[in-house]
């Protein structure tokens, strides 16, 4: 045995050294979230550095939406972050709103939030389900996918589709939400504290998963505004930072909230902050619910949204708008504008640059997990090898929105 | 004190402590920016953050845009959010294409990766940066794909060779050509452009509200 480690260049005598080590991680491992490839250089079972390699799924989403009308630029908000899409969508959409000068009616913001909070229960779901798969416990994601599909079935219903929505335009929703869905989902709401409830008693105070999470992949307040954290990643980090809160935008001035913050910044920190919000979610969908006021889901605006098919029946004007809509699109007055929201993950935004015409000149999108993966890197330093796998299950990577 | 006030004064404020390092500033659509000079750019970046009437400490994004027309053709987009003040202001510079950018990694942490997507998809050069390398596109790629110049296509695709058992890269081969259509038009109420004999109507305003007779109604 001594030998054989002599031949390969390791010291034996005295303490016993361990060559450095690179090593790769992914971007076929089940703990990669993806496609997410590491590489890591180990002193043993030390991290001493690692250096993630994103861009496998990279589509070019930026360059594809310069050569895109704004109504066709929509939907490939569903495809980056495709656990949480609605969210996405509401930031192109308020960007391009303002850029326009207008303003949605009122029952569509209501319905904005409330498909907003809906995604970010269903983001918190699946991102604390398979951190905990990742960390060893497999009932939670059996338990939370049934739960997280029943949410997604509220997508299909408003949408018609599962993920990819395509349902927040700019100037209102694409449709009004289906009768009798506001009654079902209240009634779902209603019943989902008891299966985050019973997903807590998994996790909360499971001895394995508290060994894998707790002073693990600590970050202090400081490092978390220097390596531009947002959402649950800054708030773990006991920094009381909300875009609902601080800068609303929509109706979430007139709802009753609170923001969860952490105190002491890792991965289990992360993980109670993602499940109170949950709970704050669902407050501001129950108000959402009750308040749901009546009226137009859609500008009343033919050069902006288009016109209801029964109209077109009988008034050239609107088929003639309709026809211009779906082929050249509507123009946006020349300008720039970075409008942000408060995703599941962090602060998603757009930096949308128009020239006056109908596409968009630059549209730069400002993913959080961009930000929170790059501080990989000096979160894992000095971790165990198997830590690496709770700090990225903490950080809720999703390589659309990453690789864009 | 009005929105617009507090927005004024900042970015007065700004110019009036750093002289010669911004060139301009404006406000567009409720939001600050400022044009800083390329070289001082840290130095802007630095004063931002710790000045206690800024306090912008988060650096949420850095983005290239590409004006080839320009004689520099790209700008670098800084954003920056206060948390205290709770504030957002845009940073600018411009660079020509063989000219660099100074990295502001040693103001903010997280521009690191930010100049590295920069440098990938538009060429822009950041001195003094410990790791420049690529991030988004393929290993071994050529180009930087969010030029204006660079073909929405691209120039080599991949397959798998089934004889080779690898994956090769050829150029790109259309079976139909890439077709981009021009929808462009002066759509009445749409844009400002007048067309020869249309005079007769005012000049076009925003939108168009719709009739307000009930939908499906037959006359």
């Amino acid at each position: 045995m001594a030998e054989a480690l002599k031949k390969e260049n390791i010291e034996v005598s005295g303490q016993t050294q361990i060559k450095p080590m690179t090593m790769n991680f992914g971007p076929q491992h089940p703990a990669a979230h993806g496609v997410l490839r590491l590489v890591l250089e180990m002193e043993g079972e030390i991290v001493e550095r690692s250096d993630p390699h994103i861009g496998l799924l990279h589509r070019g989403t930026e360059k594809l939406i310069e050569y895109k009308t704004y109504t066709q630029a929509l939907p490939y908000f569903d495809r980056l972050d495709y656990v949480a899409p609605m969210n996405q969508e509401h930031a192109f959409a308020l960007g391009v709103e303002k850029l326009l000068g207008i303003e949605a009616p009122i029952r569509a913001q209501y319905i904005r939030v409330l498909f907003s909070e809906l995604g970010r229960i269903l983001n918190h779901i699946l991102n604390i389900t398979t951190f905990a798969l990742d960390v060893g416990a497999i009932t939670p994601a059996l338990w939370g996918f049934e739960e997280r599909e029943k949410g997604m079935e509220f997508y299909e219903r408003a949408s018609g589709a599962r993920l990819h929505a395509n349902y927040f335009r700019p100037g209102g929703v694409a449709r009004d939400i289906p009768v009798g869905m506001a009654e079902d989902m209240m009634e779902w709401i209603e019943n989902l504290p008891k299966a985050i409830g019973d997903l807590e008693t998994l996790l909360s105070d499971n001895r394995i998963f508290k060994q894998r999470t707790v002073d693990i992949g600590v970050a202090t307040k400081d490092e978390a505004i220097d390596w531009g954290f947002t959402g649950p990643m800054l708030r773990g980090s006991g920094v009381a930072w909300d875009l609902r809160k601080s800068q609303p935008y929509e109706i979430y001035e007139e709802l009753d909230f609170d923001i969860p913050v952490g105190k002491t910044g890792d991965c289990y920190a992360r993980y109670l902050v993602r499940v109170a919000e949950m709970y704050e979610s669902i407050k501001i969908m129950k108000q959402c619910l009750k308040k749901l006021p009546e009226g137009p889901v859609k500008i009343n605006d033919y050069k902006v949204s288009p016109p209801p098919r029964a109209e077109m029946k009988d008034s050239m004007e609107a088929l003639i708008h309709h026809f211009k809509l779906y082929t050249e699109g509507y123009h946006v007055p020349a300008g720039e504008t970075y409008t942000a929201v408060e995703a599941p993950k962090g602060e998603f935004g757009v930096y949308l640059v128009s020239d006056g015409t109908n596409k968009p000149y630059r549209c730069h999108i400002r993913a959080p997990g961009f930000a929170h993966l790059q501080a990989l890197d000096f979160i894992s330093k000095g971790h165990m090898l198997a830590d690496v796998v709770s700090n990225i299950g903490s950080m809720d990577v999703v390589f659309g929105e990453i690789d864009r | 004190m009005s929105v617009d006030e507090s927005l004024t004064d900042i970015a007065e404020h700004v110019a009036e402590n750093l002289g010669g390092a911004i060139v301009s500033h404006e406000i567009i659509k409720d939001e600050v920016i400022l044009t800083a000079q390329r070289e001082d750019i840290c130095q802007v970046l630095r004063f931002l953050r710790d000045d206690p009437e800024c306090h912008f400490k988060m650096l949420v994004s850095i983005c290239g845009v590409d004006y080839p027309e320009r004689e520099k053709r790209f700008e670098v987009v800084y954003n920056l959010l206060s948390l205290t003040q709770n504030n957002r202001i845009r940073v600018k510079v411009k660079a020509g294409e063989n000219e660099f950018v100074p990295t502001s990694t040693k103001v903010f942490s997280t521009a690191g990766w930010f100049e590295r997507e920069a440098w990938d998809l538009f060429g822009i050069y950041f001195s003094d940066h410990s790791d420049l390398r690529r991030i988004l596109t393929d290993y071994g790629f050529e180009g930087h794909p969010l030029r204006k110049d660079f073909p929405l296509t691209g120039h080599v695709e991949l397959r798998y060779d089934e004889e080779q058992r690898r994956v090769v890269y050829e150029p790109v081969h259309l079976t139909q050509d890439f077709r981009t259509f021009d929808y462009l038009s002066p759509w009445e109420g749409m844009t400002d452009v007048q067309l020869p004999g249309d005079e007769k109507g005012a000049v076009p305003q925003q939108g168009w509200q719709a009739s307000d007779k009930t939908v499906g109604s037959k006359k």
